[in-house]
C-alpha cells in the first residue's frame, strides 16, 4: 500500500516539475496555459488521491474526491478566462502559431462573430 | 430523475429492514434497489428511464475523460521535455453541435483537458468554439478529431 502511495506522490510531483518547466520554456501564453491546464490538474490529482490511499479512511477520501472533482471542473475554466482575457487585451500569439482563425473576429464591445461555416450534416439516427 | 428517487428509498427501506444505518449498507441498498427498478423499468416513462441508460453511459464517460487528462500529460510532457520543441500552434475554429449550456461547457472543459487542444472562447450566437490547439498540422484533423472522439461522447451522455 505504500509503495503505491509513493508511485502516486512522485508520478504528482513529476507532472506538477513539467508543468513548471513549461511555464518557463513555451514560447507564448497560450502555450504555457496548455501546460499548466493539463500537467497541473493531473498532478494535484495524483497527490490527492496518494492522500486518500494513504488514509484509507472515507472522511479523507470523500474530500481528497470532492477537491479532485472540483480541481478537474474549475482548471478548464480557469484557462478559458484567462486565454480570453489575454486574447482581448492584445497578447499576440507567438510567431510560429501557424493558423490564427480567431483573428478580427472580436468586435469592440467584446462580442464573439462566429466564421461563416455550414451547420453539421444532421445525423441520420435522430 | 424520478427513477433516482425510488432508488434512494428502497436503500433507506433496506436500511430500515436490515437495522444498520451505515454507508456501506446504504451502498448495498442502493444497488439492490437499482436492480429492482431496473427489473422494473418498462414501468417508468421514457423520459425517467433514461435513468438507466445514464446509469451504465457516466462511468464510461468519467472513465473516458480521466484518461484522456493521463494521455494528454503525457504529451505535454513530451513536447516540455524534447530539447527542441517541436510544437505548431494554431487557433481553430470549431462548429458547435453542442447547444445548451451543459453540453458546451462540458465540452469546452474537455478540449482543455485532451491532448494538444485548449479552449479559448464561444463565439456569442454559440456556433463557434475557437480552440487553441499545439500540435495543429490540419485545422480540418483537429475539427474532426473533436468531433469524433468528444463531441460525441458529451452528446451521448447529455441527450
Amino acid at each position: 500500500m505504500l509503495t503505491l502511495v509513493y508511485v502516486l506522490v512522485l508520478g504528482g510531483i513529476f507532472f506538477l516539475f513539467i508543468a513548471a518547466i513549461g511555464v518557463v520554456r513555451m514560447p507564448d501564453l497560450y502555450n504555457r496555459m496548455h501546460a499548466t491546464s493539463k500537467a497541473a490538474t493531473l498532478g494535484v490529482g495524483l497527490i490527492l488521491v496518494a492522500v486518500a490511499v494513504f488514509y484509507w479512511d472515507l472522511s479523507v477520501a470523500a474530500r481528497a474526491l470532492a477537491t479532485l472533482a472540483f480541481i478537474v471542473l474549475t482548471a478548464p475554466v480557469a484557462a478559458h478566462a484567462l486565454g480570453r482575457a489575454a486574447y482581448l487585451s492584445g497578447v499576440k500569439p507567438c510567431e510560429d502559431t501557424y493558423i490564427d482563425e480567431l483573428a478580427g473576429h472580436y468586435q469592440k464591445n467584446h462580442r464573439l462573430e462566429s466564421v461563416e461555416v455550414k451547420p453539421p450534416a444532421p445525423d441520420p439516427s435522430e | 430523475m424520478r427513477a433516482f428517487v425510488h432508488n434512494v428509498l428502497l436503500a433507506i427501506f433496506w436500511m430500515l429492514v436490515t437495522e444498520s444505518f451505515t454507508l456501506a449498507n446504504f451502498l448495498v441498498g442502493f444497488a439492490i434497489g437499482f436492480l429492482l427498478l431496473f427489473l422494473a423499468r418498462s414501468l417508468f416513462d421514457p423520459t425517467s428511464r433514461r435513468y438507466f441508460t445514464l446509469a451504465w453511459r457516466l462511468p464510461w464517460f468519467v472513465a473516458k475523460m480521466l484518461w484522456e487528462i493521463v494521455l494528454s500529460s503525457l504529451q505535454v510532457a513530451r513536447a516540455v521535455l524534447s530539447p527542441r520543441m517541436r510544437i505548431r500552434p494554431g487557433i481553430v475554429a470549431y462548429p458547435l453541435e453542442a447547444q445548451s449550456d451543459l453540453e458546451i461547457t462540458l465540452l469546452a472543459n474537455l478540449i482543455t483537458l485532451t491532448p494538444g487542444t485548449l479552449s479559448l472562447d464561444v463565439s456569442s450566437d454559440r456556433r463557434v468554439l475557437y480552440v487553441h490547439g499545439m500540435f495543429v498540422e490540419d485545422p480540418k484533423a483537429v475539427v474532426e478529431s473533436i468531433r469524433d472522439n468528444l463531441e460525441k461522447a458529451v452528446l451521448e451522455v447529455t441527450r
